[in-house]
C-alpha cells in the first residue's frame, strides 16, 4: 500500500462560534486522484487553505508529505501546487510573463525559466496565446494557465479548488482530461474540490463527502454506495405489458419478493421498482417472465454520486 | 594561571569569530541575491520588488503624476528664476546661501519647490499605495503568490520598497534636474554645503512620502475596496492639510490668555499651539524642510528677546541645521513606522481567501 502524502488528523477551524471544519480526519495516498465533494460553505476550501498553511488550524494537525503545514508552510508550498478557485492573473501581462513570475518565485534558475514555461504553456494548450495579455484570457484559458503554472514547481502534490467552475462542459472535460493524464503519467497526487458530481466521478479514485465541516462518508464511488445504501446497492426497474395487467397485479409483487437478494418492491403504474442488496437483473426477467407477464423493458439502475449526494443533502439541508 | 588559560582561549575564540567575519564563506551581495547568476535562481523577494517597479513604472497613473510633478517643478523652477534678481537684499543672512532659494522664494502666483513637494507629496504616497494589497486580493492573484513558497511579508515588503525605490529615483532625479537647470540658468555654482542641504531636503521628502505611502497600503490592506482606501487616505490628507489647522486655530482662540497677561503665560500658549500643529505631519514636515532649505531659521518656537539679545544675525551651520529638525525627523520616522507595523500586522493575521 502506498504511504499516505495528505494526513489531517482531528483537523477542526473555529470561526468565532462558528465551526468550519470540525474534527475532520482524513488521509490521501500518493498517486490517487481524490474528490473533496460537498456544498458551498462545506469547509472544503478553508481545509484546503490549511493544508497550505495559508490558515491556521484552532486545533488539530495537517501533514502534506510529511510536513506539518501550520509549522513549516514554505516546504509545504515548495511541493504542492494549488490552484485557486477562480484564479486570478495580472492583466497587464501576458500569459508567458505571469508564468515567468511564477517560476522565478519558485527558486527556478534563470536560464531554464523560458524553456519550462513554454513547453508548460504547450502542455496545457497555450502555447499560441502565450504572448496575449491575460486581461483578454477566456475562463478557461485562465484555468489552463493556472494549472501550467501549478506544474511549473514540479509538485508532488496538486490541489485544485473548484477547478471546473465556470468553464462550458468541452472545457471541462478536456481540462479533467489533462488532470488525469497527468496523474497517471506522473504519479503526482491529485485533490480535486468540487461540488458537481459528475465531474468527481469522472476522475476520482475515491471520494471524500462533505457537509457542514464534517467528512460524512469516504471511499470509491461503489464503498460509498454501499456504505449509505447498504440495503439496496441497486435498484432494477421492471416494465410489464399492459396485457398481462388482470394477472399480475399483488401476485407478482409477492413473487418478486421472494428472489434472493430483493429487498423491497414498488410499482407505480406498470413499472416495478425492484431494490435489492446485490445484482438480482437475471433472477427479476427469469420470474417474470415466467409467472406469464410479458416484460417490456427493464433497466439496471446503479446508485451515482447524484443519488449519494441527494440523499445526504436532503438530510443536510433539514438541519440547516 | 587558570585564569590566563581562560583569557587565552578567550582570544583564540574571538580570533576566530574575527576570521569568519572577514571571510565570510559566500560573498553577501549573493545572499541577498543581488548578483544575478544564471544557474541560481534569483531571491525571491528580489523577483517580487522587480516586478512591482516594472509595474509602477509601467502604470498610466505613474505617467499622469510624473507629469504632474515635472511640470509643477518647472513652474516653481521659472517663478524663482524670475524673482532671484529682487530676492537678494542686502544685509539678508542667507544670502550667502543664493542657490537654495532656488528651492524657496516665489512671487506669491505659484508657489515654490518645497510647497508643492510638501503638497504633492502626500498625493503622491497615496496613489501609488492605496490598492497595493486590496487589488491584489480583488484580481485573485494573491492567493495564487501567497501558494508560492515565499514567506508572507515578503509580498507587503516588496511592495513598499518597490515604491520607496521608484520615489527615490524620481525625487533625486528631480532635485538633481532643479539644480542643474538652476545652474545653469543663473551660473553661480551651489557651495557644497548647500549641496548636502538639498540632498538632505530631498532624503527628507522621501521619507514623508513614505509616511503616506504606507498610510496608504495600512487602508490597502483593511478596506477592500481599492476606491474606499484612495479616498480614506485623500480625506486623512484632506484633513491634515485643511481642517486640522482651522480646528487648531479654533482652539487657540478659544483658550488665548488676556491681553495683558504675564509674558510667561502667553509663551505657554503659542507653545502649546505650536504643538497642537506639530502633530499634524505636514507641519512637521514643513518645519523640517523651512530650516533646511532657510539656515538663517534658528529656531522653530518662540524666542523670547533675552533669548534672541546678543545674536549675531548669521546662518546656522548644517550640522545645527540637522540638530534642530531631528525631532520632526524622527516623529516623521515614527509615524512612518507606525504605520508599517500595523499594515503588517494585519496582513500576516489576514486571511488569504480567494477573492
Amino acid at each position: 500500500m502506498a504511504e499516505n502524502i495528505i494526513e489531517l488528523v482531528d483537523l477542526t477551524k473555529k470561526y468565532g462560534s462558528f465551526t468550519a471544519v470540525n474534527r475532520l480526519n482524513l488521509s490521501v495516498k500518493k498517486g490517487e486522484v481524490f474528490g473533496l465533494l460537498g456544498p458551498n460553505g462545506a469547509g472544503k476550501s478553508t481545509t484546503i487553505l490549511m493544508m497550505l498553511g495559508l490558515t491556521e488550524p484552532f486545533s488539530g494537525s495537517v501533514k502534506v508529505c510529511g510536513i506539518n503545514s501550520t509549522e513549516n508552510p514554505i516546504e509545504v508550498k515548495r511541493r504542492v501546487g494549488y490552484l485557486p478557485e477562480d484564479v486570478g492573473f495580472y492583466p497587464d501581462l501576458t500569459g508567458m510573463e505571469n508564468l515567468k513570475y511564477i517560476a522565478r518565485l519558485n527558486g527556478i534558475p534563470e536560464k531554464d525559466v523560458e524553456a519550462r514555461a513554454r513547453e508548460l504553456l504547450a502542455r496545457v494548450g497555450l502555447a499560441e496565446q502565450a504572448e496575449k495579455k491575460t486581461g483578454k484570457y477566456s475562463r478557461g484559458m485562465r484555468q489552463r494557465l493556472g494549472l501550467a503554472e501549478v506544474l511549473i514547481k514540479t509538485p508532488e502534490v496538486i490541489i485544485l479548488d473548484e477547478p471546473t467552475s465556470g468553464i462550458d462542459p468541452t472545457g471541462i472535460r478536456e481540462f479533467l482530461e489533462l488532470i488525469v493524464q497527468l496523474s497517471k503519467e506522473e504519479g503526482i497526487t491529485v485533490l480535486f474540490s468540487s461540488h458537481n458530481l459528475h465531474q468527481v466521478q469522472q476522475v476520482c479514485d475515491r471520494v471524500g463527502l462533505f457537509v457542514s465541516g464534517k467528512l460524512i462518508a469516504e471511499g470509491n464511488i461503489e464503498s460509498l454506495s454501499q456504505k449509505l445504501f447498504s440495503t439496496e446497492s441497486f435498484v432494477v426497474e421492471a416494465g410489464v405489458n399492459s396485457s398481462g395487467k388482470e394477472n399480475n397485479g399483488n401476485g407478482l409483487e409477492e413473487i418478486l419478493k421472494d428472489i434472493d437478494g430483493v429487498t423491497s418492491v414498488s410499482q407505480k403504474d406498470h413499472t416495478f421498482y425492484v431494490g435489492c442488496s446485490r445484482d438480482a437483473t437475471a433472477d427479476i426477467a427469469r420470474e417474470i417472465v415466467s409467472s406469464g407477464s410479458e416484460l417490456a423493458f427493464l433497466r439496471k439502475k446503479e446508485y451515482g454520486l447524484d443519488d449519494i449526494y441527494n440523499r445526504y443533502f436532503e438530510g443536510g439541508e433539514v438541519h440547516e | 594561571m587558570t585564569f590566563i588559560t581562560a583569557i587565552s582561549k578567550e582570544v583564540k575564540f574571538m580570533s576566530d569569530i574575527a576570521k569568519q567575519i572577514q571571510q565570510p564563506k559566500e560573498p553577501w551581495l549573493s545572499k541577498l541575491g543581488l548578483t544575478p547568476r544564471k544557474d541560481v535562481g534569483m531571491h525571491p523577494f528580489r523577483v517580487i520588488v522587480d516586478k512591482e517597479i516594472s509595474d509602477l513604472v509601467r502604470s498610466w497613473r505613474f505617467k499622469i503624476l510624473i507629469g504632474i510633478i515635472v511640470l509643477t517643478c518647472l513652474g516653481s523652477l521659472y517663478t524663482a528664476l524670475t524673482n532671484i534678481g529682487h530676492a537678494v537684499k542686502p544685509g539678508d543672512p542667507d544670502n550667502a546661501f543664493f542657490f537654495l532659494k532656488l528651492f524657496t522664494i516665489s512671487d506669491g502666483t505659484l508657489p515654490s519647490f518645497f510647497v508643492f513637494i510638501s503638497f504633492l507629496g502626500p498625493l503622491l504616497g497615496i496613489s501609488l499605495g492605496f490598492d497595493a494589497i486590496n487589488s491584489e486580493q480583488n484580481r485573485g492573484t494573491l492567493s495564487r503568490v501567497m501558494a508560492q513558497p515565499i514567506h508572507r511579508d515578503y509580498l507587503i515588503n516588496a511592495k513598499f520598497m518597490a515604491s520607496i525605490t521608484v520615489i527615490s529615483v524620481m525625487f533625486f532625479a528631480l532635485g538633481f534636474l532643479v539644480m542643474g537647470l538652476g545652474l545653469v540658468i543663473i551660473g553661480i555654482p551651489p557651495t557644497p554645503e548647500e549641496f548636502l542641504r538639498i540632498v538632505f531636503f530631498i532624503v527628507l521628502s522621501i521619507f514623508y512620502v513614505a509616511l503616506w505611502l504606507n498610510l496608504s497600503i495600512l487602508f490597502s490592506v483593511r478596506f477592500r475596496q481599492a476606491a474606499t482606501s484612495a479616498l480614506a487616505g485623500i480625506s486623512v490628507w484632506l484633513f491634515f492639510s485643511i481642517f486640522y489647522n482651522l480646528i487648531v486655530k479654533l482652539i487657540a482662540r478659544a483658550t488665548m490668555p488676556p491681553e495683558m497677561a504675564p509674558e510667561r503665560y502667553i509663551v505657554a500658549h503659542r507653545n502649546f499651539i505650536l504643538d497642537l500643529m506639530r502633530l499634524s505631519p505636514s507641519q512637521l514636515f514643513s518645519e523640517a524642510t523651512t530650516t533646511l532649505l532657510m539656515p538663517s531659521v534658528r529656531s522653530l518656537g518662540p524666542l523670547t528677546m533675552e533669548q534672541v539679545h546678543g545674536t549675531i544675525p548669521s546662518p546656522l551651520p548644517l550640522g545645527q541645521s540637522l540638530l534642530l529638525v531631528w525631532p520632526q525627523l524622527t516623529a516623521i520616522i515614527a509615524i512612518t513606522v507606525v504605520c508599517f507595523a500595523l499594515s503588517y500586522v494585519f496582513f500576516m493575521r489576514k486571511e488569504i481567501r480567494s477573492r
